[in-house]
């Protein structure tokens, strides 16, 4: 039981990483940004490549380096994802939903592709493993690892979080969410500041990208496709463009699947999570904590 | 029995009342014009009429029927077409295609008939096509009507609206500040269109800020001044009305 | 635009350049079917009529998922879910049954209208982003469900599915006839009066709803009608290969049908028909650049977005209706 928590709970860190940066995009120019899933793999190859060039890696040595890739991959992946938008996204700000939405798969897709010519279809093995000394608390087994990942995570969240309700750089995302023309007459850069929330989420990918790579070691061009739609479906389950609702949904994400499979069996996951998400958009489409859109006009 | 009656309409979004007590009703081919200044919540009252908004409390009634709680789709159904304050074309259609659209409800064609192209839909095409092309000289559109409809100047663009709510054939028809952004002569050849679509037998109700359009053509007035109803009657009443006066020229004016 | 010149027009007359366009439009479609009928005569090597046969059934593909698409403006991330459910209700019921191909398309029908309004019914309501991702979503459920039943066959799927005829000439005809009337029923579809209604539901849904269209219900036509082309297309799939299994019902098929429909153009027939056979023929032509295709694909998308999003063979239905 407390081990079908935690699995969740570990799980739903991952999905609550990734879905942050849909949340963060979505709630700042509206967008599904489907490649989102595509920068978390991003991520864990360019985190792969760093560690390929640092060379052997002693397993003492192993966490103090990894966190050191970590933020290097960040930046990285950050600026991947400030270059997607500049590129795919910002000439159709003003385009119809469509467009954009299918610009998006586009993005996806060449991302993935792009990966796999770069790379090869095979996975690849990480070339850094944790070790694994285990504990026991309340009869749940976690290991060293997942701890340390985990509050990898909730430091990355919590920072986020601070730098949204705290910072004048939070405000101008959250006025620009609310109103992007009033914002820009305001004397908001809107532009900087989507620039700048696509960096966020997309670093924020990024360092799952390679903590989902030291963890599970192996990695390949499509790892995101999946993670893409879990994520969105935490986003969802929270309230999209939410923070603390994202946070909250991937977490109750994890959990749902970590039940969902113990009940139904492995081989049902995915389609446990899907359901889930099926059934919030049409129950409650704004999430647990999301507010109520006012109709149209 | 009046065609459509209002009876202390409500609405609010959140804690806000935009429409706060409104009643009022329209004869048979009456005009009657909703004015008051912006954010009054005209084009909120005509959002609840058409079914868009759902009223917090209060009676909509068309022939006696209760509007609120149908699609709008379902009230354009029984007999109420409408303008939108931002005209609302479908962009990239023709011209033609976007009155066409004002015969979705009297086209009787099955997907049989299209798929196989029977004689029932040629003759429900030709016919569609012929009103469409009736309503537009009715409008008097002068323009191409087979290029998109967002390509036509501002003023053909409103007209091709009008015309296709009027290929609704609607026995109420709701128009939405129909003059805003005219120019002079325009304005003159709308109001020459809104009694011609009244002699056909509509019922209008009209949103409008050029009073010269309004006193000219309305039957009667209603006033409308932060979600409350402040006058009611015959536009030279109105128009005389202290407390209307005080709603446009604001309480200044009195000291 | 209509031709190049702005002449007023009043009353019903007939602009001059419709009839010729209409002309222009049928020439195509007649042309097109001239090209597929004959292709067999310049190479009928096995391997020629399988890649032909296959750009058929994609053709057809295309054409449903662009009454989704390019109609109606809903984006379906998992078009190929109706593919699946078609091709997996024929396989089922002939190789479990022993029926007659040809005997389970009336179920086909029956089947594939079903998981549209299942599919369609509860996510139609959602807004068009929410929509896509729905459908992603739901294509994943039909494909893993697909992996972990029995009676589907699980991860080796369903094989010794009966051919539709023998001879894979034959066979080619065969697809090349119902293909074109599944193209031609779709284009009569688009013309029609459920047709436009899509085409108002697309560029604005309320003012469509002021007019009378019943949004809603609009959408979940169209919803259907793409799911029964889809499913259709499956049956020819299954009859082809004999063996279907889920590999062939992944996210990469329904992109690449997307693909198909956004390259040639959403709406427009024509377009649609030349995406579809080039999405499906150039790889196997371009065979050396297999590792860089989907991600040229991709780029593309972006690119056709950005810089000529109504495609290349752009609808003629905006001007000429």
């Amino acid at each position: 039981m407390t081990q079908l928590v935690w699995n969740g709970l570990f799980v739903g860190s991952f999905y609550a990483l990734v879905a942050l940066g849909y949340s963060m995009v979505y709630g700042i120019i509206k967008l599904l940004n489907f490649a989102h899933g595509d920068l978390y793999m991003l991520g864990a190859f360019v985190g792969f490549a760093i560690l390929g060039a640092v060379g052997g890696v002693s397993s003492s040595m192993a966490l103090p380096l990894l966190l050191v890739v970590l933020l290097a991959t960040m930046v990285l992946t950050g600026l991947a994802g400030v270059a997607l938008e500049r590129i795919a996204y910002r000439p159709l700000r003003r385009a119809p939903r469509l467009s954009l939405l299918i610009t998006a798969v586009g993005a996806s897709f060449a991302l993935e592709y792009g990966m796999r010519a770069a790379a090869g279809a095979d996975p690849r093995v990480y070339p850094v493993r944790l070790g694994g000394t285990s504990v026991e608390v309340l009869g749940a087994r976690l290991t060293l690892q997942q701890l340390v990942l985990v509050g990898v995570a909730v430091v990355l969240m919590i920072g986020l979080n601070l730098l949204i309700t705290r910072t004048r750089e939070g405000r101008a995302m959250r006025a620009i969410a609310l109103d992007p023309r009033t914002s820009s007459l305001m004397g908001i850069d809107v532009n900087a500041v989507i620039s700048r929330t696509f960096f966020l989420g997309s670093a924020l990918a990024g360092a799952a990208g390679v903590m989902a790579g030291a963890y599970y070691g192996k990695i390949d061009f499509l790892m995101g496709f999946l993670i893409g739609l879990k994520a969105f479906t935490a986003a969802v389950i929270g309230g999209i463009g939410n923070i603390p609702g994202t946070m909250l949904g991937g977490l109750l994400l994890g959990l749902l699947e970590s039940f969902g499979t113990f009940w139904l069996g492995g081989e049902w996951r995915d389609v446990f999570a899907f359901g889930v998400l099926i059934l919030f958009l049409t129950v409650r489409p704004t999430g647990l904590l999301g507010e109520r859109v006012t109709e149209r006009v | 029995m009046s065609l459509l009656s209002v009876e202390d309409l409500r609405l609010s979004f959140g804690g806000l009342l935009a429409i706060d007590g409104l009643t009022f009703s329209v004869g048979e081919a009456e005009i009657v014009s909703v004015i008051g200044p912006n954010g009054a919540g005209k084009t909120s009252a005509f959002n609840c009429v058409t079914g868009f908004y759902r009223p917090s409390s209060g009676r909509i009634t068309l022939r006696g029927k209760d509007l609120p709680g149908l699609r709008p789709s379902a009230i354009a159904g029984l007999g109420v077409a409408r303008t939108f304050q931002n005209l609302r074309l479908f962009g990239e259609l023709s011209v033609l295609d976007n009155v066409r659209a004002g015969s979705h409800l009297w086209l009787r064609q099955s997907v049989f008939d299209a798929l196989l192209h029977t004689p029932r839909y040629r003759r429900s095409e030709r016919e569609c096509t012929e009103q469409a092309h009736h309503w537009l000289d009715f409008v008097g559109l002068s323009g191409d009507r087979y290029s998109e409809a967002r390509n036509l100047p501002y003023g053909e663009q409103r007209l091709t609206e009008i015309a296709r709510a009027l290929a609704r054939r609607p026995d109420l028809l709701l128009l939405d500040e129909p003059a805003a952004g005219l120019n002079h002569g325009e304005k003159a050849e709308m109001l020459d269109l809104i009694r011609r679509i009244q002699a056909l037998g509509v019922a209008i109700v009209l949103i409008e800020h050029d009073m010269g359009l309004v006193m000219e053509v309305s039957e009667r007035v209603v006033v409308l001044n932060f979600g409350k109803e402040i006058a009611d009657g015959r536009p030279e009443d109105v128009r005389r009305n202290p407390a209307v006066i005080e709603a446009y020229l604001g309480s200044d004016a009195h000291a | 635009m209509t031709g190049t010149t702005k002449v007023r027009r009043v009353g019903a007359a007939k602009p001059p350049t419709r009839a010729s366009k209409l002309l222009q439009n049928r020439w195509a479609g007649i042309a097109g079917l001239l090209i597929a009928l004959l292709a067999p005569f310049v190479n009928a090597s096995g391997y020629a009529l399988s890649v032909m046969t296959s750009a058929a059934i994609f053709v057809m593909l295309a054409a449903g998922l662009n009454i989704v698409v390019g109609y109606c403006g809903l984006l379906d991330l998992g078009y190929v879910a109706f593919f699946a459910v078609g091709a997996y209700t024929s396989g089922v019921l002939s190789t479990r049954l022993d029926l007659p191909l040809l005997v389970t398309v009336p179920a086909v029908i029956v089947v594939t209208v079903i998981a549209g309004i299942i599919i369609g019914a509860p996510t139609l309501r959602l807004r068009s982003d929410y929509l896509a991702i729905v459908t992603l979503g739901f294509g994943e459920i039909i494909r893993i469900t697909a992996n972990n039943l029995d009676v589907t066959g699980g991860p080796s799927g369903i094989y010794g599915i009966p051919h539709l005829t023998d001879s894979p000439v034959v066979f080619y005809y065969v697809t090349v006839v119902i293909v074109s009337l599944a193209v031609l029923g779709a284009a009569r579809l688009g013309r029609s009066r459920l047709g436009r209604a899509w085409r108002f539901v697309r560029e604005d849904e309320d003012a469509a709803e002021a007019m009378g269209v019943h949004t809603y219900r609009v959408k979940l036509a169209a919803y259907i009608a793409g799911a029964v082309w889809g499913g259709l297309a499956g049956v020819l799939f299954a009859a082809q290969l004999s063996a279907i299994s889920p590999t062939s019902f992944t996210f990469l098929q329904s992109a690449l049908v997307l693909m198909a429909v956004v390259l040639g153009g959403m709406g427009s027939i024509p377009g649609v028909v030349i995406g579809a056979v080039v999405i499906s023929i150039l790889p196997e032509i371009l065979r050396d650049l297999a590792d860089y295709r989907f991600f040229i694909f991709g780029v593309l998308l972006i690119a056709v977005m950005i810089l000529r999003p109504q495609g290349l063979w752009p609808s003629r239905s905006k001007e000429v209706s």
